[in-house]
């Protein structure tokens, strides 16, 4: 009677393990994980960190699902100048979504003791789609002939039968005008229209509805290291181009700092090709100042199918380049003036609801 | 399938779409033709004379070329060299037609990584411009080629393990998707990349820029005049065009002879039919 009745509570316990699944077990931020998995991490990371985290679904993908961004920073009443990341526009760019994971992870497990990212919090918040390509994403899992799928899935017409626009040639800025094709086959195949494609749409609009609070886009692909800033287009330059240099060149040196790595920094038609119609130059050409496209690694030897072992230093060296940019213009925009309504020159390291009153001022 | 792929070339007739890989008559294809150059020459491209920014891709377009040299004659299953820096590079236009870059440049092996030791390399590369496509020239120096360490000895360990008459390796999908490559596979990775290498040269040009993505597949068949014969197929990445362009190859290696590349096909990516037409 005792045995059976011991044995009945083992198994209860063993059961509840294994159905507590994600929550009790650490997330691996050392691998790849399918779009189901990284959907759940999404959802835990919401319930774990309610006081600084928000999905928002913002659109959907041609093939019906959700695209879904975290909003992280302390909540605030009315809205707060932003940073904007996505990963996973190109489907087989497996490192992107992995660094997204890693970026949110780093800023969740530091802003309550690193007081730079605590005052990023407050001042900023950070609109972060971990994969925008979602079907694009999942069908490069499917098996091994797909893995190197780059497009999202829309179908082909009868005219083309082909799958799949490139996102980053969608953007309606100078869409359409170099490094394009029009064969609906092809890799570069730029969409019907500019904007044809839902998730292009999701972020045009996000990015259009939110512009005056956006400071920074950023927008992480892989490979060949290198960090590109606007235009795509030859001939058209930023009006900030000699910033956007300077910052890119300091993030790049942060970059190689932590594992050696050299990042190129510079327009497409310098250090990469021709593009045009990439969101990176969207976001510029609204009006979003600082507009950046991270290449990741590798450069030579293994290109889109990185290895595990290098997702670890990849966002190591990432993160540095990505905190670089972020710092440079949180510290341009909010060093001088306290603009935030939550903290006023207050150092509010331990208190998410803290009071200017209760703690002595920064500055 | 049929009315398809006469729609589709029709299409490509009218719509100026790239061509097939130019060295050779290309079936009907359905999908994925490589040399999908991008629909205009840049600014850049045009102007591409003079002095050129070392980091600027016209440069590096010409550095690749010279690599894919350079592996040809000296990679073997245990030494592939990559790209570490280019740090000189100017081009003109020649007589004959076509444009001759001047570089200078340094490589390092795979196996020590790009902080591993350089090898500094000068080349000229010839894109000629000619009515059909020919591959670049290439002539090239490097320092102390013959001095690298030799691999004489795994080489020899490689050779011997796989060229019994009974010995017939097969393999898929080298790295897998998640960048993995077993310790056996390794000399196979090399071979293929640097087999590939001869696929890349010759198709180059300056609307190229090849790396090699993945080895779909390596079958080894009977040795011949003992040379390892092996079979691949090779998943290469274009990147003005961002396609991937599927070659099967057969390739002859021994410690002695090296690399030879005997048959090459290009496979067209059909992706409504599971096999190429005919």
């Amino acid at each position: 009677m005792k045995g059976s009745v011991i044995s009945v509570l083992v198994v209860l316990v063993v059961l509840d393990r294994l159905a507590s699944g994600l929550e009790h077990r650490s997330y691996d931020y050392t691998k790849y994980h399918p779009m189901d998995e990284i959907s759940a991490w999404m959802n835990q990371m919401e319930r774990e960190n309610p006081d600084v985290v928000s999905s928002m679904v913002y659109g959907q993908t041609y093939e019906k699902r959700n695209i879904t961004l975290l909003k992280i920073g302390f909540k605030n009443t009315t809205p707060k100048k932003a940073v904007w990341m996505d990963c996973g526009i190109h489907a087989r760019e497996w490192i992107a979504p992995a660094f997204c994971q890693y970026f949110v992870k780093e800023i969740l497990g530091s802003y309550k003791t690193d007081s730079n990212v605590n005052t990023l919090f407050k001042n900023l918040d950070f609109y972060i789609t971990p994969v925008l390509n979602i079907d694009g994403y999942i069908y490069s899992w499917r098996d091994n002939t797909t893995r190197l799928w780059r497009k999202s899935r829309t179908a082909g017409t009868e005219n083309c039968r082909c799958f799949g626009t490139d996102l980053n040639r969608n953007f309606p800025a100078y869409w359409g005008m170099v490094g394009i094709s029009r064969n609906c086959c092809s890799d570069v195949y730029n969409g019907p229209t500019a904007v044809s494609e839902p998730e292009t749409k999701a972020v045009t609009d996000f990015l259009g509805a939110h512009q005056n609070e956006m400071l920074c886009y950023l927008t992480i692909h892989s490979y060949s290291q290198m960090i590109l800033i606007p235009y795509g287009v030859p001939n058209i330059s930023a009006p900030n181009y000699d910033e956007l240099m300077e910052v890119g060149l300091a993030a790049a040196k942060a970059i190689s700092a932590v594992h050696g790595k050299s990042y190129k920094v510079g327009t497409p038609p310098d250090v990469l090709y021709a593009t045009s119609g990439s969101s990176r130059d969207f976001a510029r050409f609204i009006g979003i100042p600082y507009s950046f496209g991270l290449e990741l690694r590798d450069k030579e030897k293994y290109h889109f199918i990185l290895p595990e072992n290098q997702i670890q230093p990849s966002c190591e060296e990432a993160y540095q380049g990505a905190m670089s940019i972020i710092n440079y213009i949180h510290d341009k925009n909010f060093k001088s003036a306290a603009v935030s309504q939550t903290v006023d020159n207050c150092d509010c390291l331990m208190d998410l609801e803290c009071k200017c009153d209760d703690f002595k001022p920064l500055y | 399938m049929k009315t398809f792929c006469s729609v589709w070339l029709l299409l490509s007739l009218v719509e100026l779409s790239p061509a097939p890989p130019v060295s050779q008559e290309p079936p009907l294809a359905c999908t994925g033709a490589p040399g999908h150059a991008p629909q205009s020459e840049t600014a850049e491209d045009m102007a591409s004379t003079g002095d050129l920014e070392p980091t600027h891709y016209p440069a590096r377009r010409a550095a690749t070329v010279a690599l894919h040299y350079l592996n040809t004659h000296h990679g073997s299953p245990f030494r592939v060299f990559g790209l570490q820096q280019v740090h000189k590079a100017s081009a003109e236009d020649v007589a004959a037609g076509g444009r001759k870059y001047k570089l200078d440049f340094s490589v390092t092996d795979w196996a020590s990584g790009s902080e591993g030791p350089a090898l500094r390399c000068s080349a000229d590369v010839l894109f000629p411009q000619t009515e059909r496509h020919s591959g670049p020239e290439v002539q090239l120096r490097c320092e102390a080629l013959q001095q690298i360490n030799r691999t004489a000895q795994e080489e020899h360990a490689f050779y011997q393990r796989y060229i019994s008459p009974d010995s017939a390796v097969s393999a898929r999908d080298i790295p897998d998707s998640y960048g993995n490559v077993s310790e056996e596979m390794q000399p196979f990775w090399r071979l293929a990349r640097v087999a590939a290498s001869f696929i890349m040269l010759r198709e180059s040009s300056e609307r190229t820029e090849f790396n090699m993505a993945q080895v779909a597949s390596v079958a080894q068949q009977g040795s011949s005049e003992e040379q390892l014969m092996l079979e691949f197929v090779v998943l290469l990445h274009d990147f003005p065009s961002q396609e991937i362009i599927q070659w099967k190859l057969l390739a002859s290696w021994s410690p002695d002879r090296g690399v030879r590349v005997l048959q090459t096909e290009w496979q067209p990516r059909c992706p409504h039919a599971t096999k190429p037409p005919n």
